[in-house]
């Protein structure tokens, strides 16, 4: 119990001491998982709104797609995106990889099933008068579809934050795009494996610590959100 | 709806300011154990400080690290295998190699030491005397610098280890060691690794066997070959092999210590 105990005053201490590693690791954590979630739902939101209130030929196709996106093993879609990023692949001209646009790609790839998931059975859950409602007292398709939106803000709001979550706590994307650059792409996540593969218990801790608080704060603010 | 764009209009300007306000990065593949030695935090910063560039280390096993050379996706390497290195060279990967540093391999292991090696300085016998025994032996298994040296070792001693008792884990060398420490297995590893693990307690392991000249673990540093991939920062690169090999580079790393131990030795002996 002693290990686990003098590791937790450890981290302890060197989150409050502001140790920079710990922070600059929170902060590529926050620049890559902000990107990714934004770019996602830009993604996601509008495609999920539209697969749940449209029904065309190969819609079901277009689910079971989703589907598989969403199970899509992390370490796959890492091996994936680097193949086409490093320069021998279609984008090397780009020099994304190892930097934190790279990253991003990943993520979102991770990212936008969740999102389009979430908004799907958000939409799908609207009762369906409200959108013939909405027509018959004259609002426009556009107008229409913002409404629906306000009906199902939680839903959305519930998007992001599991798209936040996942990719805040995502490794095996993170390395392999990122290379674990110390104040460049060394996210907390990745920080975690390299110090702990190092035996430095203790410093892991620490960055587990800020980002399990990175996640409360999220939580927090989304509900804070959904007040309005 | 007014804040909300005002906050995705925030965001987006920082994210194009942060691209725009970038530094020049060299994109350096290194080892490992290189990188976990905390050299590289000693030196580089010197060196971003002259050129006012950015070195962007990546740490990965050699056999990574010369690929990543391979494909142009970094510009220049710093790596620890040498016949590895030759034939990257030959093959015309890359140019320029230059000599940096050296340090050596060491064979650690339980303080119990079954196979009774303790303090034999032939490194050939060691291993024969393991294989022997069939004590629990702990390979990097990934084709890193370390790995490779084993495998050289082990062909000397006309050993072609295999059984329950040789595992490879395909891991890092700080993890090899845990890992050793754990179920008390022999394990070749470079002195930096072990010197940073064994302080401070995190691992019961001791040195058997050191100081065979066939441990020797020289440092090279390879620029990419900007023929067979052009846009490769080249200039840049041999700027940093010129540093790390002049002087004030040399004199750094021989100044370099780890929990104040001498970690690396200059190839242009200060």
């Amino acid at each position: 119990m002693t290990f686990l105990f003098e590791g937790f005053l450890e981290g302890l201490q060197m989150v409050f001491q502001g140790n920079p590693a710990v922070y600059n690791a929170a902060w590529v954590t926050l620049k890559v998982s902000f990107g990714s979630t934004l770019i996602a739902s830009l993604i996601g939101l509008p495609l999920g709104y539209f697969l749940a209130s449209s029904s065309f030929r190969g819609k079901g196709f277009f689910t079971v797609l989703l589907q598989t996106f969403l199970g899509f093993p992390t370490v796959v879609i890492g091996l994936l995106v680097y193949g086409f990023l490093s320069r021998r692949g279609p984008f090397g001209f780009a020099d994304l990889l190892f930097t934190p646009s790279g990253i991003v790609i990943g993520l979102v790839i991770l990212a936008f099933p969740i999102t389009t998931m979430f908004t799907m059975t958000a939409v799908s859950g609207i009762d369906p008068r409200a959108r013939e409602m909405a027509l018959t007292l004259g609002a426009s398709r556009q107008r229409t579809a913002w409404t629906l939106f306000k009906e199902v803000r939680f839903g959305l709001i519930s998007a992001l934050l599991a798209s936040f979550g996942r990719v805040a706590s995502e490794v095996g994307i993170a390395i392999m795009l990122g290379g674990n650059i110390e104040g460049y792409t060394r996210t907390l996540t990745t920080a975690i494996a390299l110090e702990s593969m190092k035996g430095e218990f203790g410093f892991g801790i620490a960055l587990g610590l800020v980002l399990l608080t990175l996640i409360f704060i999220t939580a927090l603010l989304s509900r804070y959100v959904q007040k309005l | 709806m007014k804040s909300y764009s005002l906050i995705l209009s925030i965001l987006l300007y920082g994210f194009l300011v942060s691209s725009v306000a970038a530094y020049e990065r060299l994109k350096l593949a290194t080892t490992t154990s290189t990188a976990n030695s905390g050299l590289l935090n000693y030196l580089n910063p010197v060196f971003e400080e002259k050129s006012g560039v950015r070195v962007d280390a990546i740490a990965v096993g050699t056999g990574k690290a010369l690929k990543l050379g391979q494909n142009g996706d970094v510009d220049v390497m710093l790596v620890h295998a040498r016949e590895a290195e030759e034939t990257f060279i030959q093959e015309g990967h890359g140019v320029n190699r230059k000599d940096v540093m050296y340090n050596d391999f060491i064979i650690v292991g339980p303080a119990s030491d079954a196979a009774g090696i303790n303090g034999m300085d032939d490194v050939i016998l060691a291993l024969r005397k393991i294989s022997e025994k069939s004590s629990l032996w702990f390979s990097r298994g990934d084709d890193s610098g370390t790995h490779k040296k084993e495998m050289i070792l082990w062909k000397e001693s006309a050993i072609s280890p295999s059984g329950n008792w040789y595992r490879g884990l395909g891991q890092g060398m700080g993890k090899t060691l845990l890992a050793a420490d754990e179920k008390g297995a022999y394990t070749l590893t470079d002195r930096g690794t072990f010197i940073a693990l064994s302080t401070g307690n995190k691992i019961g392991l001791i040195i058997l066997s050191e100081g065979d000249s066939r441990l020797f673990n020289p440092y090279g540093a390879i620029a990419v070959n900007p023929e067979r991939h052009p846009y490769v920062k080249y200039k840049l690169a041999m700027k940093y092999i010129n540093f790390l090999t002049s002087t004030e580079g040399q004199s750094l790393i021989a100044r370099f210590r780890m929990k104040g131990k001498i970690l690396f030795h200059p190839h242009n002996g200060s």
